[in-house]
């Protein structure tokens, strides 16, 4: 049972990262619009600058 | 930046002179010669000498817009950044301060035919976005914690069964500790919090229970753990709080969604006024016009602001404001209220309120004591709450109590009284309602309603009787051609082409009529008069009568059916005959009086149909004339209706109706509904209400349709039944659980199934929301 001494924390600090991840993704805005960034990665503008507004 | 009502109801780059100036104006480098346009009100300095403003966009349709826009914006010198939000619609802008005129944020946005409204977000709504954000980091922590706990509880579980020895087990229920005991100081906080200021007060809410629950099973885990227990509940400590995270996030987020949305409601309608600064005009925000101002108003905008007429005439329609369709006569020294439409000569004002107006501080305070009187209702989570925390106290009282006289260990009795307490925290009991709600608001979004108070939907099911105003709720809210049909069609699509020349009301009546929305070339406005232009080398005149007829060398001879000859009778009915109003066409020898008047809502009589077989009993009550409320009565069927009736009578009417009983659903658009709907029951209006009603109202609904309102009712009944039934399903889990808790039979295992169970039941009950 030795091996819990390691696999435990593991386990945990894999776990914390994952939740600090979500924190860093939460106030960094990127839940403030999860419509828009749906969207946004299909606008191919970096591919083909093109005038929409003339 | 023009006038609300019709003129700002659809994009239109041209046909409007003075917005026209203003974007040559701007191409010529921000100065515009007629008109600047002052939005310092809204520019907020932000840090490193940049300024910012945001701004509701209106027009947005599809994902390319995200780019035409955030690439015309940043094309402007000086924009350092723009940014639109989808999700709800907003654009925010920042620039190097004093290189742009923000002004030519707006222009560069029409230009690409979408309508920028800055505003200044409420601080309450930056309030609701900290706490939301504040509950959802809660929310991942105790979600984190949960899932770990449960990976260790599970080993324990199974090892207790078959052959886990006492040293490991003891090691995961001290790491177990080490998770649960940092996560929940973290994520209990809004719990504790609240539970701690209800207590102080005196007051026994939801929290108490929870909190104690939580404390108490953590401190016993803890006790047992150093006792080298089989069993700890840390798990279900931290497992409830995630639950009921879930429902407050849900519940927060959709709060804050509706905020959203009436925050832009507001911004869209925000209108600005022309200012006379020494003698330049300068367009300001509404917000920013004082007592004192001269204020000039063209033709087809809002009066901004209260205040006596120092020169011109006109006829101004005060109906947003009283619910009178019939216009009145103004001239210098009259007094006119915000909020009323001037109709065909420019005023000049001098402000006596600012920005605001004493009629709508008299609506405001009726308002106020209205809404007062709303918030003592109190919803049905709370009131099922407040009979539950007493219960659940004694509950667990009791059955320390009963155990330790029936010769129990101390310890034996604290441990079982804990368990009922954990296994009676209302999780299933928190997501109950939430989670139908947020269903439920979705399904109304799909309907065209947008809901302003979170507990709209529990009270739209409740309405029996449904009080609808007349002009602009049963009727659409810009008057139409309504003789349509006896005119040759070829002819009524010229006038209506020429129509979309001019900001007269009438003339943007007729325009509605135009399949080609494009304005003929060279077509000329004579103030007052009416607009014409050289239509395939023929002259063509849209406005008074005599304007028309001085075109006409002889009187017109009806050359086919459907047009008409000139009447010169009509000329002198013109505005007067049960709400009808004339405007004139001629086209070389052809001619047509085109009739223009409130119209009905396509489908008001289906929809007013739909809510009597949904068992609620219809009424008008109207500010306007009985001869004009009448025919619309009478066209729906409805026996009861009142006329004339002014916003005190309103009230006093619902007064009585709730003093028999009934739960009365509002449904009006006008200033003089406001205090109605704030005292009724429940209160639902179109998106063309005046501000002020539409804060006022639970819901807001969209489109020309009054479908929604029947649909609101429907989607509302569905949602309280469901909600109904996740109560009874929490009420019946409770039944069966707390028996088995004070008999002491529960462990952590069969806790945590009933929890989650429990939580998963009402979830996927109130998905059903969605419904067809």
């Amino acid at each position: 049972m030795n091996v819990l001494v390691y696999l435990v924390p593991m386990a945990l600090g894999l776990g914390l990262a994952g939740l600090f991840g979500f924190l860093w993704a939460l106030k960094s805005g990127q839940y403030s619009d999860v419509d828009g960034a749906a969207l946004r990665v299909l606008s191919d503008d970096d591919i083909e600058p093109r005038d929409h507004t003339s | 930046m023009r006038g609300s009502g019709p003129a700002s109801a659809r994009p239109r780059a041209s046909g409007d002179p003075a917005l026209d100036a203003r974007l040559r104006g701007h191409e010529r480098g921000g100065v515009s010669a007629a008109e600047n346009l002052d939005l310092s009100l809204y520019a907020k300095p932000g840090p490193d000498g940049t300024c910012g403003m945001e701004l509701a966009v209106e027009g947005i349709a599809c994902g390319a817009c995200i780019n035409r826009i955030e690439s015309a914006v940043r094309r402007l010198p000086g924009v350092t950044e723009a940014r639109l939000n989808f999700t709800n619609r907003r654009l925010r802008v920042s620039w190097t301060d004093g290189a742009l005129e923000p002004a030519r944020i707006l222009a560069a946005l029409e230009d690409n035919g979408y309508h920028g409204h800055p505003f200044v977000p409420l601080r309450a709504e930056q309030e609701e976005a900290a706490e939301q954000r504040r509950l959802t980091r809660c929310m991942a922590v105790a979600g984190f914690a949960a899932m770990n706990i449960m990976l260790m509880s599970v080993s324990v579980w199974s090892g207790n069964v078959t052959d886990i020895t006492p040293a490991t087990r003891d090691f995961f229920h001290w790491a177990s500790a080490l998770i649960a005991l940092p996560a929940a100081a973290y994520a209990g906080r809004p719990f504790f919090g609240s539970a701690w200021r209800a207590l102080r007060s005196g007051h026994l809410n939801m929290d108490v229970p929870i909190s104690l629950g939580v404390i108490l099973a953590l401190g016993m885990s803890l006790v047992e753990t150093a006792n080298h227990a089989r069993e700890a509940y840390f798990d279900s400590a931290i497992m409830l709080l995630f639950f009921l995270l879930v429902g407050r996030t849900l519940d927060h987020a959709m709060r804050r969604k509706t905020r959203a949305v009436a925050g832009n409601l507001a911004a869209l309608r925000a209108d600005t006024a022309h200012r006379f600064s020494g003698d330049e005009l300068v367009s300001v925000p509404v917000a920013a016009v004082a007592a004192g101002d001269r204020l000039l108003v063209k033709p087809g905008e809002r009066v901004p602001a209260d205040g006596v007429v120092q020169s011109g005439h006109s006829e101004i329609d005060e109906s947003l404001i009283t619910g009178e369709t019939a216009r009145r006569n103004v001239a210098a020294g009259a007094t006119v209220y915000a909020g009323s439409m001037n109709y065909s000569g420019t005023l000049t004002l001098k402000a006596t309120a600012a920005g605001g107006s004493a009629v709508i501080d008299e609506i405001e305070r009726l308002l106020e004591k209205a809404a007062s009187a709303k918030s003592r209702a109190m919803r049905l989570a709370d009131r099922a709450s407040r009979v539950y925390a007493p219960v659940v106290h004694a509950t667990a009282a009791m059955t320390l109590l009963g155990w330790w006289l029936a010769g129990a260990s101390l310890h034996d009795a604290v441990v079982t009284a804990i368990a009922v307490l954990i296994i009676t925290c209302p999780c299933a009991l928190a997501l109950a309602i939430p989670a139908v709600q947020v269903v439920a608001s979705g399904a109304l979004f799909r309907a065209n309603i947008i809901l302003n108070a979170g507990d709209a939907i529990e009270r739209l099911a409740e309405a029996d009787t449904v009080i609808f105003d007349k002009t602009g709720t049963l009727t659409l809210p810009e008057p139409r051609v309504v003789n349509a049909a006896v005119i040759d069609a070829e002819l009524l699509q010229n006038a209506a082409r020429l129509a979309l020349s001019s900001r007269h009301p009438l003339a943007m009546a007729l325009s509605r009529e135009a399949v080609q929305r494009v304005p003929y070339d060279g077509a000329i406005e004579e103030p007052g008069q009416g607009v014409c232009v050289m239509i395939d080398g023929v002259e063509a005149r849209l406005g008074s009568a005599a304007f028309c007829s001085a075109l006409q060398q002889s009187p017109l001879i009806p050359a086919q059916a459907g047009i008409q000859r000139w009447v010169p009778a009509f000329a002198g009915t013109s505005g007067e005959q049960a709400g009808i109003s004339y405007i004139y066409f001629s086209y070389g020898t052809q001619g047509a009086v085109i009739e223009i008047a409130q119209k009905l809502r396509p489908d008001a009589v289906e929809t007013v149909a739909a809510l009597r077989a949904h068992g609620l009993s219809p009424m008008i009550l109207s500010g306007d004339r009985s001869e004009a409320v009448g025919p619309v009565a009478r066209a729906l069927g409805i026996e009861n209706w009142r006329s004339a009736l002014k916003p005190a009578d309103k009230i006093a009417l619902i007064e009585d109706l709730k003093r028999k009983g009934r739960r009365v659903l509002m449904v009006g658009d006008g200033l003089n509904d406001a205090p109605a709907l704030a005292v009724a029951h429940v209160s639902l209006s179109p998106i063309s209400a005046a501000d002020l009603t539409q804060a006022q109202a639970d819901a807001v609904f969209l489109g020309e349709r009054l479908a929604p309102v029947a649909d609101a009712v429907a989607v509302a009944r569905r949602a309280r039944r469901l909600m109904m039934e996740n109560l009874w399903l929490a009420a019946i889990y409770n039944m069966i659980a707390v028996p088995v808790a004070i008999a002491g039979a529960v462990t952590p295992l069969i806790a945590a199934l009933a929890m989650s169970g429990s939580s998963l039941l009402v979830t996927l009950n109130a998905l059903r929301a969605r419904g067809a």
